[in-house]
């Protein structure tokens, strides 16, 4: 493996007499899904946020492609938690919006007519013309969906896209997401809180003690064979030695490994786990 | 508690309770016209003038007399026979073109800046105690300054219309723009949409509402301000036409303006309605 795409190192980030996380290293590869699982309040939109360029470390560095990131990117596409639609525009004006910014010499009917053809993508060809208040949920968050892919970005990121949804229309957002990232081998990283999720979606899983002084405590490596479908994923050999070890993780070692780290423990190189075989 | 009301039914009922106040308003008034007038108390009389103090009849005339005074003066509203004899649409005219002149001139000054403040924590701190101080001041106070330093009294007159009007839009504009959602500002950000981009197409679309409700709020404001202005500054205009009605006790054509005003201030109010009801946005 070259070296990562997204590489961060050695980053913290602190608040007047709060340090939300500390000395965090971990990368992404190119083409890989890296799911970040952890308490409420452990820094985990914090780290996204500074993924994004939304937010700056207040030690270490994040490296994207070997620069620095210094600020917003259209290299990096983000789903918002609360869709973030633009509500006076329609659906596809927001996404014709996101394309205008990166392709500023396209006209109108080009702008219209890629927004649609990301708009059909995710099965909304029928929505086009509705402004969010008109559209459900699921629909909005599909938008968002659309907006983030029309950019056609080298990293994706996503924080707990799917939380405010019903579990029927998660899982098709779930099962939308895997497609378009495995038909256009995207880079992504997501936050959720839903266990199953990162199951279905992610290579690696990153665990993350709780906070303050949160930091990677173990990378969980996901070696349940791909595709994985929603509706037979809980039959496959492993699954469920992956789901206990990370429930468990979330439920008793995330409380008791908070705070000072084992002696034995390198930031640089959290120690992974296989629990799947 | 707040059942529909069909707007038949509430059409139908304003009709009887104007019909009711005309019609007692016009029998009240019957046989009140001739006779000896009520005594005339001398304050009052200085302030009427002779005419009134003199005459001894009552000025106050009956709804069908300001009628046939109605018909009369919108039969022919634009004529101009020399220059204190001018038609009352053309006082109209006068009017709103002084208030649309302020309230042009202020929106063009009000909006830009308000959006700076609005963007602006360190402009909108030190710009608030000029603001906080100015805005409570009766735009009339205004008036003596504006005709000592311009020494013209219409332009005088916008002048006021332009002070009174400037405080809402300036602050509705730098509220509606502090207001906007840091996610959509996070969006315009990660797509790298530029100043003015994320200026024009997400803060102004998001703050329009609210600097819709400020454009609204002055157009009222100047509206009110220069019936008052125009009697001061005199020439022409409807206040200026309201006061010499006064002076020349015609209580018809004063009843007139009132209503002509209220129906200006109700067209520009429902325009503004219309306009604001383009930009609104629902979650
Ligand atoms: N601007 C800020 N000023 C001070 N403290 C902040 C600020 N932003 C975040 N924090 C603190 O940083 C910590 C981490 O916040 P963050 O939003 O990253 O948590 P999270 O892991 O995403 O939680 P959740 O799962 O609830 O979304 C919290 O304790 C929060 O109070
Ligand atoms: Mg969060």
């Amino acid at each position: 493996m070259s070296k990562p795409y997204v590489s961060v190192e050695g980053i913290s980030r602190k608040f007047p007499g709060l340090t939300v996380f500390d000395n965090v290293w971990f990368g992404v590869n190119r083409g890989e899904f890296v799911c970040l699982v952890g308490h409420s309040g452990c820094g985990k939109t914090t780290i996204l946020n500074i993924l994004a360029g939304l937010d700056a470390p207040s030690e270490g560095v994040v490296l994207a492609d070997g620069r620095e990131i210094a600020g917003p990117s259209l290299e990096r596409a983000v789903i918002f938690q609360g869709h973030a639609l633009m509500p006076w525009l329609t659906a596809e004006q927001n996404v014709a919006f996101a394309l205008g910014c990166k392709h500023k010499d396209w006209d109108s009917g080009r702008l219209r007519d890629a927004a649609r053809r990301a708009l059909e993508k995710v099965g909304l060809g029928a929505a086009m013309g509705k402004k969010p208040s008109e559209l459900s949920g699921g629909m909005k968050q599909r938008v968002g969906i659309a907006r983030a892919f029309a950019i056609d970005p080298k990293m994706m990121l996503m924080d707990e896209p799917f939380s405010a949804l019903d579990a029927l229309t998660r899982g098709s957002l779930q099962e939308e997401v895997s497609r378009l990232v495995t038909e256009s081998g995207q880079t992504a990283f997501m936050i959720t809180h839903d266990v199953d999720e990162a199951i279905l979606l992610a290579d690696r899983i990153l665990l993350m003690t709780n906070g303050p002084m949160a930091r990677v405590a173990e990378v969980v490596i996901n070696t349940l064979p791909k595709p994985r479908v929603r509706a037979t994923l809980h039959h496959q050999p492993g699954y469920h030695e992956l789901r206990d070890h990370i429930m468990d993780f979330l439920i008793t070692r995330s409380r008791t490994l908070a705070g000072t780290a084992p002696g034995d423990y390198d930031p640089r190189n959290p120690p992974e786990v296989r629990p799947a075989g | 508690m707040n059942r529909p009301v069909s707007a038949w039914r509430a059409t139908l009922l304003s009709l009887v309770l104007l019909g009711a106040f005309l019609g007692a308003w016009e029998l009240a008034l019957q046989g009140a016209g001739q006779g000896g007038g009520p005594a005339v108390d001398p304050e009052y009389a200085a302030l009427v003038g002779q005419a009134a103090a003199t005459g001894g009849q009552t000025p106050m005339p009956k709804p069908s007399e300001i009628g046939a005074r109605l018909f009369q003066l919108l039969s022919d509203p634009f004529y101009i026979r020399g220059p204190n004899d001018q038609g009352i649409g053309i006082q109209v005219a006068y009017s709103l073109g002084r208030v649309l002149l302020g309230f042009g001139i202020a929106a063009l000054i009000a909006i830009p800046l308000g959006f700076v403040i609005g963007m602006s924590p360190l402009l909108n701190a030190a710009l608030n105690p000029f603001i906080q101080v100015l805005r409570p001041v009766s735009p009339l106070a205004w008036m003596p300054l504006a005709l000592f330093t311009i020494q013209d009294s219409s332009i005088s007159a916008v002048f006021v219309i332009f002070i009174c009007s400037i405080w809402p839009m300036l602050l509705n504009t730098a509220f509606g723009v502090s207001a906007v959602r840091r996610e959509w500002l996070n969006v315009a950000r990660t797509l790298e949409a530029g100043t003015w981009r994320t200026a024009f197409r997400v803060i102004l679309p998001a703050a329009a509402p609210t600097i819709l409700t400020g454009m609204r709020i002055s157009i009222g404001i100047a509206w009110l301000v220069i019936v008052a202005a125009e009697m001061l500054v005199g020439g022409t205009g409807i206040g200026y036409w309201v006061w010499n009605q006064w002076n020349n006790l015609s209580i018809a054509d004063i009843c007139i303006a009132i209503l002509l005003i209220g129906l200006v201030g109700l067209a520009l109010d429902r325009l503004l309605g219309l306009l604001a009801r383009a930009v609104a946005w629902h979650e």
